[in-house]
This record gives structure tokens, sequence and C-alpha cells, in this order.
């Protein structure tokens, strides 16, 4: 154990914004986000690893924030829920979501809508395979997956 | 949760990371990816005093072809090996890589963190095994090259010295007529395989000249059947010497009974993993293109 609180700086810009944070190593990302951004979208799960609730983009890339470290996005981007809506107006994902019934809860959404983002990033006409394959790593307890599913149709259609 | 706090050391090579850690002494650990360790330290089954975060070394995730072969870079993500084309020209590659756990740890989890940890579950290691692959390490005092099957010692126990690191994994093509397969078996997409099994047969006129087939999340190591690989060689590969090798197969797994299921239960998920692999890698050793995903319960 280290005899005193180590602090690295860090540079990150979440949401288009710049922030310059002290943190201390062992401080997870989704808790940078979370206790020290005030941005509370990004929800904890199993907090383990497994459910997909706190998936961010990080540099572009999926990533399950309770499974990085703060220090990890040293000189990055990170994109969370709240930096889909522009202006006011919610992400086409965000409405085929709503217009769907993609959620019931709503617990797992944040997490699914970045996942869908990062799919539809990659490609625009996904088959019913690789839908599957991009949310696999996302787990809803509603078992609302069917609406999730053709949420994720509409929002690409959309798109 | 939290991990407990720790001394954070960012290395700027990999040499860097290497007298680091000798400097550190063994207690110090190397964080990779993190998508293994970053759980063990927030359930506090580690507590490294001192991490090593190879993150931000420029240039150590690569997939390059060289010399009849590839050269993977330790950083290599899972994701980045699954979306390589040059990866893609061996598909018992691809076939791991795009396996493993899901998008998000895909992203993050790195090919020599995964063989460095030595987890009897890990997907690389069976892998990497029926391709005969070289681990190159780095220490202080230089390069050293270790054969994959010298490579894991006991479960979560590698070959390296505790000042050592995994700089690149290095892949010979495999001879034309060779065919290749891995197929695990999981619960869901983020967990570890319940039984694994990864074939490799080299053909030339409709017989088996060379066969590999290795066993993973079934004992303390990846398993080698070597009996099931002996009664594929020389021989032609038919429905009947298929199941004699699965057979064979099922009697060298020593699986543990845990809540992926009973040891009979795995023994009996080796047999039909090993047949279905060897039938898909049949068929890629005849030329044909054939997609494979892992098998969900």
């Amino acid at each position: 154990m280290p005899e005193q609180e180590q602090l690295v700086a860090i540079r990150v810009k979440v949401n288009g914004k710049e922030h310059k944070l002290q943190v201390e190593p062992r401080l997870l990302l989704v808790e940078l986000l979370r206790e020290n951004l005030d941005l509370t979208g990004t929800h904890i799960g199993c907090d383990t690893s497994y459910c997909g609730a706190c998936t961010v983009l990080l540099n572009g890339k999926a990533v399950k924030s309770c499974t990085v470290l703060a220090v990890h996005a040293d000189g990055g981007e990170v994109l969370t829920v709240e930096g889909l809506a522009k202006n006011g107006e919610l992400h086409p994902i965000q409405k085929a979501f709503g217009e769907s019934y993609g959620l019931q809860c709503g617990y797992c959404t944040p997490g699914l809508l970045i996942s869908t983002y990062q799919l539809l990033q990659r490609n625009s006409n996904p088959s019913e395979k690789d839908i599957r394959k991009a949310i696999a790593g996302n787990t809803c307890r509603c078992t609302g997956y069917q609406n999730v599913f053709k949420a994720i149709k509409a929002a690409a259609k959309g798109a | 949760m939290f991990p407990r706090a720790f001394n954070y050391h960012r290395a700027g090579s990999l040499k860097d990371a290497a007298s680091m850690l000798q400097q550190l002494g063994p207690d110090a650990k190397l964080l990779a990816g993190g998508q293994s360790l970053i759980p063990l330290m927030k359930l506090r089954f580690a507590n490294p005093p001192h991490l090593v975060d190879l993150n931000f070394i420029p240039g150590a995730a690569y997939v390059r072809q060289e010399g009849g072969g590839l050269r993977i870079g330790a950083l290599t993500s899972h994701a980045e090996i699954e979306d390589s084309p040059e990866a893609a020209a061996i598909p018992i590659l691809h076939d791991c890589a795009a396996g493993i756990a899901d998008v998000q740890i895909r992203n993050r989890g790195t090919i020599g963190g995964s063989v460095a940890e030595a987890d009897p579950s890990g997907d690389w290691a069976p892998v990497l095994l029926t391709l005969a692959a070289e681990v190159r390490c780095l220490g202080p005092k230089g390069e050293r090259t270790v054969p994959i099957s010298k490579f894991f010692v006991d479960a979560y126990t590698s070959a390296l010295e505790h000042d050592e690191l995994i700089s690149e994994i290095v892949v010979k093509s495999p001879p034309k007529g060779s065919g290749g397969a891995y197929l695990a078996f999981k619960r869901s997409a983020p967990v570890y395989a319940s039984a694994s099994a990864a074939v490799r047969v080299a053909m030339e006129d409709g017989v088996c000249r060379d066969a590999a087939i290795v066993l993973g999340a079934v004992g303390l190591t990846p398993v080698q059947a070597t009996e099931a690989e002996a009664v594929l060689r020389n021989n032609q590969v038919t429905a009947k010497t298929m199941e004699a090798a699965a057979e064979a197969a099922r009697a060298a797994a020593d699986p543990q009974p845990d809540m992926r299921g009973s040891a009979e239960y795995k023994r009996q998920l080796v047999a039909a993993l090993v047949k279905r692999a060897l039938e898909v890698a049949l068929k890629r050793a005849r030329g044909e293109k054939i997609e494979l995903g892992h098998i969900y319960a």
C-alpha cells in the first residue's frame, strides 16, 4: 500500500468538454464520470464487467467503464449517454428506442444506446447477427431484447 | 467497488516497463488491458502494491506479416486481431479473437495480457498451441524466445520471470493443405468457456500428415490431447477416425466440477467440440471458407 495518496494529473475530453483533473490511480472511469463530473447517466450495474450498463465510448471504442481506470482516459475522449442529444434534440438512436419501446425499466439503456452508437458508426446496415454480436455485452434483465432489436433496426434505417 | 490503493507507474516503452519491474521487485504487476486484473483488484483477490501501466506505450499493438508468418504485438487488442486482414489469413486466429467475451472487452483486452495471465480458461492458449507459436519475452537482460509449449507452467503461472514481460507473439503460417478451427462452449458472451477445443490438421492427398488437438478450460493448463492427435496422424480423416479422436480427447480432459458443470458434463462437451472443430478444420484444409462462432448454452 502506498504510504501517501498518489494523485495523477489527467486531461480528458468528455462529451466535447475538456477537463483537467487530479485523480487517484485506483479511481475507475465510471466513478470519474458519475462522482467527479456528475454525469450520472452512465449506470453501474454488476460492477464486475459483465452487464454493460456502464458502457461508454473511450477514443471511439465501446468499453465497460467499471473496468477501465480513469487514468486510462488521460489525453483521450469519452462519449457518454449525455453526449448523444444535440441542442435539446434527442439522438435518432434515442428516439428509435423510445418509439420501439426498446426499454422497460431503463437501467441498461444508457449502455445499450452507446453500444448501438458504436455499431451504427461502423456498420450502417447491420444484419440480425451483427446486432446480436454488437449487444452481446449488454444485459437487460427486463428481457426486452426483441424491442431493443426493433429499435436498433429502426435506428439503422433512420440513420 | 474500488481496488486497494496502489502506486502507479506509467511505462513509456516495453524496455522501460521491464526495468520498472526489476526496480520494484516481485510484488509489482503489469497492467495491460486490465479486463481480468481490474475485476480481480476490485474484488480484492489481487492487491498489488505497484502497477506498471503498459497502456501508453506507443507501437506495441500491431499484426504484421513477416517471413511466412505473423508477428502480433503484445498490446494488440482482441478486437484489432478480429478486424485484421493479416490475421484472417489464419482463420483459427479469427475464430478465437472474434469469440472472446463481448465487444467492449475485446476492445480493451490484449493477446499479451491474456497469454501472460495463464488463466486455465483463457481462449488464446489452446489456439496458439496448435500453431506452435513463439512467445518473445523481454527482460532487463534482453529478449528470449519461449516456445508456447513451454510457456504455461501451471494455473495462472507462466514461464515469465518477475522482471520479464511479453513483447510479441510469433505465429508461423501453417503449410498449404492445413486447416484449423477453435470452438468454445459458453453460457453467455461475457463469461469464460465451460470447455473449448482448438484443432489443426495438415492434409496431403486425403491423408492427415500432422494434427494438433488442444483443449481449454479442462485442466490447470491447456491439455494437449496427444493420443487424439495420434489417432489422426497418417490416417484418413473419416467420420470413424474423428469419432475415435473425440473419444481420445474426452479421456485426455481433466476437468474440475464447478458452477459451469460437472466433470462428466465437461468431458462430454470436449468430445463434441473436438468433433465439430475437426469437421470445420477439414473443410478449411480443402480451401472452403467457413465462419465459425462460439456456441452458447
